[in-house]
């Protein structure tokens, strides 16, 4: 089984990381006016682990899905330019919640029988972490999250995990969920020629309602709003200058 | 109405998270109840029924929940609740669980077999359906309302205090799950370090890049040990390979609440700073006064991070022998 391996990797499109993202004014949600878009990173390194082991191997396809508007094609195009074989677009102008995106990945993985759902932990946007979790029960598969490290060998996949106490390895049974952490891999650099390459290649398309699945939201966004942070910024010049201030303020390091 | 807060426990210690989590619990009205699952569990569950505030423990103690799979944990608890729905009137108001490593991996599934979605990452609670949540990094913060039957909450373990002890709750045992064979559990994690754990530190001292190196982070240990405080870094000084991987503070790592964090030589990623705001008081030394840890910081030092850590360590030392 493992030599043949099918991988599905769903990316999702987030404002990028590296932005500070602001509040709207009438406190409805978040400021995404001109803000850069990306792949989420954690998908990002789920992308490259699955193309790594299809180059080492231990995979035979590798096939993107991203869920959501038209600019998912952006994001499905860089998965095809970092190497996945196939790229997959579910269209919805609806801003599914993790479980809505379960379900419609549970009839995806249905249809297409991949061996393996690697995906990120969590997207940097909703920071839920959910959609992994939800999907292995859906499917009623084994999961194995946080993964920093993946062995492939036949019909198992031993993980190590980043839990709270540090290294966790466990051995888990093909086909699974596997979510990704930060220090899985350092995805590539996509060269020019790939990325010019995937600019033309084929992505299928269907629409999410097609599923006829119920996907309508379990929660409702009252408000949005932008956390109080009323810090001092005292400028000290020295240790001993905060030794004394720390002691003399609030009663700590005496 | 009751609330079903789900027990992590180690070597039969119940996690700091989970009496935190039973706090939060509480904060939803109505009775608490434990669940203890595991192998050879019951002086856990023991332990549990004396926690203020439990009003009764399930106590699952079997072969399958020996290895704290996430898989065989949610049959069990997807079959308690289907249960009670076919056999009483009412089931649990809210699972709760602490947003940690364990809570993370196992209430989404939890929630996935049920069909319910799930509120991540609680940090207040307003009322029995509406919580409130950072997003983005903790950019912002959403107030949300669940619309499900049965809330799903995993809460974010600093901003609730652990539950003392105090409380005499019943135990009842209930059914271990039959056993789940496709994951297997390898190696169990071991802390790598005695200091205080992390999220629940008084004090903690944090290193990013400007540390420049692992013997500079031996002095931080040293200083740390001398204040017994918790150390932890940024994702930069881990991937560098300063200190290990569960010491990242931020987003994706350990949130962190102590009354006074250090950040030496860091400069205050978005990802970062996400994990330290509920700091009491926040000490920032940087050579750049214009990094972003400096908006977020209570005190300023413009100065090199190994140079101050030096300074420091001997003005405790003087601090010590006049004492």
């Amino acid at each position: 089984m493992a030599s043949g391996m099918k991988i599905l990797v769903p990316v999702k499109r987030v404002a990028d990381p590296n932005v500070r993202i602001g509040v709207s004014p009438d406190g409805s949600g978040v400021d995404l006016t001109n803000v850069r878009m990306a792949m989420n990173p954690f998908d990002e390194i789920a992308v490259e682990e699955a193309v790594r082991m299809r180059e080492g191997g231990k995979a035979t396809e590798v096939i993107a899905v991203s869920i959501g508007g038209p600019k998912c094609v952006d994001t499905l195009r860089s998965a095809l330019a970092t190497g996945a074989d196939r790229a997959l677009h579910v269209t919805t102008d609806a801003d599914l919640e993790p479980l809505a995106v379960a379900s419609v990945l549970t009839a995806l993985a249905n249809e297409l029988s991949p061996d393996l759902i690697l995906m990120g932990k969590q997207a940097v946007d909703g920071d839920n972490g959910q959609t992994g979790q939800m999907l292995a029960a859906k499917l009623g598969w084994p999961q194995a999250t946080f993964a920093s490290k993946i062995e492939a060998s036949e019909g198992t996949l031993t993980i190590t995990r980043e839990v709270d106490q540090g290294l966790e390895i466990i051995e888990v049974d093909l086909p699974c969920v596997v979510t990704s952490d930060l220090r899985l891999n350092a995805p590539r650099f996509a060269a020019i020629s790939a990325i010019l390459k995937a600019k033309k290649a084929l992505i299928e398309t269907r629409a999410a309602e097609d599923f006829g699945l119920q996907l309508s939201p379990r929660l409702l966004t009252l408000s949005v709003s932008e956390p109080s942070q009323d810090r001092a910024n005292i400028k000290i010049k020295s240790v001993g200058e905060l030794l004394e201030a720390l002691a003399k303020n609030h009663g700590l390091l005496t | 109405m009751t609330v079903l807060v789900i027990a992590e426990h180690t070597e039969g210690i119940i996690a700091d998270a989970t009496l935190r989590a039973v706090t939060a619990a509480g904060q939803l009205a109505g009775d608490v109840t434990m669940l203890v699952a595991g192998l050879d569990c019951a002086d856990v569950a023991i332990a549990a029924a004396s926690i203020s505030g439990v009003a009764q423990v399930l106590c699952a103690d079997g072969p399958s929940l020996g290895s704290c799979l996430a898989e065989p944990l949610a049959e069990l608890v997807g079959a308690m609740v289907a249960e009670h729905l076919q056999t009483r009137t009412e089931t649990f108001e809210a699972i709760v669980v602490a947003a940690n490593t364990f809570g993370k991996n196992l209430l989404p599934r939890i929630a996935g077999l049920m069909d319910l979605g799930m509120v991540s990452d609680v940090i207040a609670i307003k009322s029995a359906n509406t919580f409130v949540r950072p997003v983005y990094a903790g950019n912002a913060e959403a107030t949300v309302e669940c619309m499900e039957p049965i809330k799903l909450l995993t809460v974010r373990p600093t901003v609730f205090d652990p539950a003392p002890p105090g409380g005499s709750a019943e135990v009842v045992s209930i059914d271990a799950p039959p056993p789940w064979t496709r994951t297997r559990l390898v190696q169990r994690a071991k802390q790598s370090s005695a200091r205080p754990d992390l999220s629940s530190a008084k004090i903690v001292l944090s290193g990013g890049r400007g540390m420049q190196s692992k013997e500079n982070f031996v002095i931080l240990d040293r200083v740390a040990d001398r204040l017994g405080a918790a150390v932890g870094g940024t994702r930069a000084a881990v991937d560098a390979g300063f200190l290990a991987n569960e010491l990242q503070v931020g987003q994706t790592g350990k949130v962190v609440a102590p009354d006074l964090y250090m950040a030496f030589g860091i400069s205050g990623a978005i990802q970062h700073l996400a994990g330290i705001k509920d700091s009491k008081v926040i000490v920032a030394i940087n050579t750049d006064e214009a990094a972003p840890i400096m908006g977020l910081a209570d005190y300023c030092l413009v100065a090199d991070a190994p140079q101050v850590l030096a300074e420091l360590e001997a003005a405790l030392a003087d601090l010590g022998s006049t004492e």
